[in-house]
């Protein structure tokens, strides 16, 4: 799937940042407020998430502020969307 | 009058015989804007000073100037309340040998007062001080520089420490009445620019808070202590200094106008809400240890029903008079409370320190009701745990947990909790808002703690509660 520069969410607190850019493989580059605690799962919600929507080649840099998963989930897919042109809440 | 305490700063430290392994000590009343720890501790490391121990009564942001003289060699122990900013990253990340001792406000006062912690000198910042060096954390000029109120953890120094001065931006004449420190108990006064900026004092952990989540919570507290038995006339009240304690006295205030219940007194940290409540008629007193906005340093300046207490009379737990043996409710928040209702103020969650002891293990244990006020969850960090980072307030001093998934009683106050159930309070256990805090978050890893002791956290009484270790990156 081609992938364009694409980015999604905000710098609040809650909130995450997600910018999408074209990559080989699947590259996760995490900034977390909770890295230490949660880092893991963070990058595992990323990379389920994308790869669940057919992205299986980007690279992503996330900065996140304490986002809950189901926001990540929201973040992540809305960013593949415009990254790739493809919607997945209508097609 | 000949006078011989005028003197600068340098001929001050001469005078106090300080050498390299003596404690020096300051108050925190300025908070976020104090001026004089790092006046000081740049002047005493431009005279040669090493190894000195600083025993302030709290440490703020502001004080990130003293990791260079940490590394220097000048400051190689700390006693305080609290650290935050990058001073308290750095000392997390292992910058001192030796570990940081973390008192309560009443805990200090104790320690000052029995001899466990010996003061060589003291440097009390003063929005005004005479010659004699009466001072006063009211200023008495026209277009004065500072204020800051009570001068209430500057009190048990100005007592005990063999040798004190008083640095002041505002040198009036004798005599400088009325005053919190008295000339007896001072050697030296050195006038400089500025002690302290005063619009900063509200920076920092008070602010008054719009959150939704915040009223949500604030109006429940409000009704546990409606409903708590404790809400009678004559009560006594404290509150912290979280939004949604602040918040919570706006809904009292309209359950004692409904009730027509008086307040006989407020106590600590006193701020503006106290003020306004205490200028209604609504509480009789103010004791104020500590002025938290410009509003209530002006009210204590004018107003007789408005008097300062020093730490120790505040908050010792050792010392049969100290008001918090008299208090009824008191409000405070947490960083985390676990299900054992132990309570955590100093640590983050990231294990990295970033508050203050305060007041809260004291105020907590003496009050007759001890609300504690925090969210479920600050973003994705847990407030309700299953065991906190640090132990701070001990859970059998914590009554009532108060979130906005719920409220939850100690076990150990069935008769509290009798009340609110029979008041309506929808009440919850404490475990099930730990189970709820992790169905949402998931399962965070271990925090990376090193082997190397930062911190010791003293109880009251002067033993060790809990010890804090090095974060590694």
């Amino acid at each position: 799937m081609e992938i364009k520069n694409a980015v999604a969410g905000t710098l609040e607190s809650g909130d995450i940042l997600i910018q999408i850019a074209p990559g080989e493989g699947l590259q996760v580059d995490l900034q977390s407020s909770v890295a230490a605690q949660f880092g893991r799962q963070i990058k595992a919600v990323i990379a389920e998430t994308l790869s669940g929507l057919g992205i299986d080649n980007a690279y992503v840099k996330a900065t996140d502020k304490g986002a809950l998963d189901c926001t990540i989930r929201a973040r992540v897919t809305a960013a593949a969307v415009r990254a790739t042109g493809k919607d997945v809440w209508k097609d | 009058m000949r006078n011989t305490k005028l003197v600068t700063l340098e001929e001050a430290i001469h005078r106090s015989g300080l050498r390299d392994g003596m404690t020096i000590s300051f108050h925190h009343h300025f908070r976020g804007g104090d001026k004089v720890v790092n006046m000081v501790v740049a002047k005493l490391a431009e005279m040669g000073f090493k190894d000195l121990h600083l025993a302030a009564s709290s440490l703020s942001d502001v004080h990130a100037p003293l990791i260079e003289h940490i590394k220097n060699g000048v400051i190689t122990k700390i006693s305080t309340s609290g650290l935050r900013g990058e001073l308290a990253n750095e000392i997390s990340h292992g910058l001192m040998k030796e570990p940081v001792v973390f008192r309560s406000h009443g805990g200090r006062g104790s320690a000052i007062a029995s001899g466990e912690l010996h003061i060589d000198v003291a440097f009390l910042g003063a929005s005004s001080c005479d010659e004699l060096g009466n001072a006063s954390g009211c200023p008495r000029s026209e277009n004065a520089k500072s204020i800051c109120g009570s001068l209430g953890y500057a009190l048990p120094d100005a007592r005990y420490a063999d040798y004190v001065v008083v640095l002041t931006d505002d040198l009036v004449a004798y005599p400088n009445v009325p005053k919190s420190i008295s000339a007896c108990e001072v050697d030296s006064v050195v006038v400089v620019d500025s002690v302290g900026d005063s619009t900063k004092i509200s920076s920092g952990a008070i602010r008054d808070s719009k959150n939704p989540r915040d009223i949500l919570l604030a109006k429940l507290a409000a009704k546990v202590i409606i409903n708590s038995g404790y809400f009678t006339d004559g009560f006594s009240i404290q509150t912290g200094t979280g939004g949604a304690s602040l918040a919570a006295v706006k809904y009292i205030r309209e359950s004692m106008l409904e009730k027509g219940i008086k307040a006989s007194f407020a106590l600590g940290g006193i701020t503006a809400h106290m003020v306004k409540l205490h200028e209604e008629g609504l509480i009789e007193k103010l004791i104020d240890v500590q002025s938290f906005d410009k509003v209530a340093a002006e009210s204590i300046a004018h107003d007789q029903l408005h008097q300062e207490v020093s730490a120790i009379e505040y908050a010792s737990a050792n010392y049969m008079g100290s008001a918090v043996h008299a208090l009824d409710i008191v409000i405070l928040s947490a960083l985390e409370v676990d299900v054992n209702f132990n309570v955590n103020v100093l640590v983050g969650s990231d294990g990295i320190i970033r508050g203050a002891v305060g007041g809260h293990p004291d105020t907590a244990e003496d009050s007759a009701l001890s609300i504690i006020v925090c969210p479920l969850l600050r973003g994705r960090i847990p407030c309700i745990v299953p065991k906190v980072t640090t132990l701070i307030t001990p859970g059998k001093g914590v009554d009532v947990v108060v979130t906005e998934y719920g409220i939850a009683v100690n076990p150990g106050r069935p008769l509290v909790k009798q009340r609110l159930l029979d008041a309506g309070v929808q009440l919850t256990d404490i475990n099930d808002l730990a189970a709820k805090a992790r169905s949402i978050i998931g399962e965070p890893d271990p925090l990376p703690f090193g082997d190397q002791v930062v911190g010791i956290v003293m109880d009251r009484n002067g033993g060790v509660l809990d010890k804090i270790y090095n974060i590694v990156d």
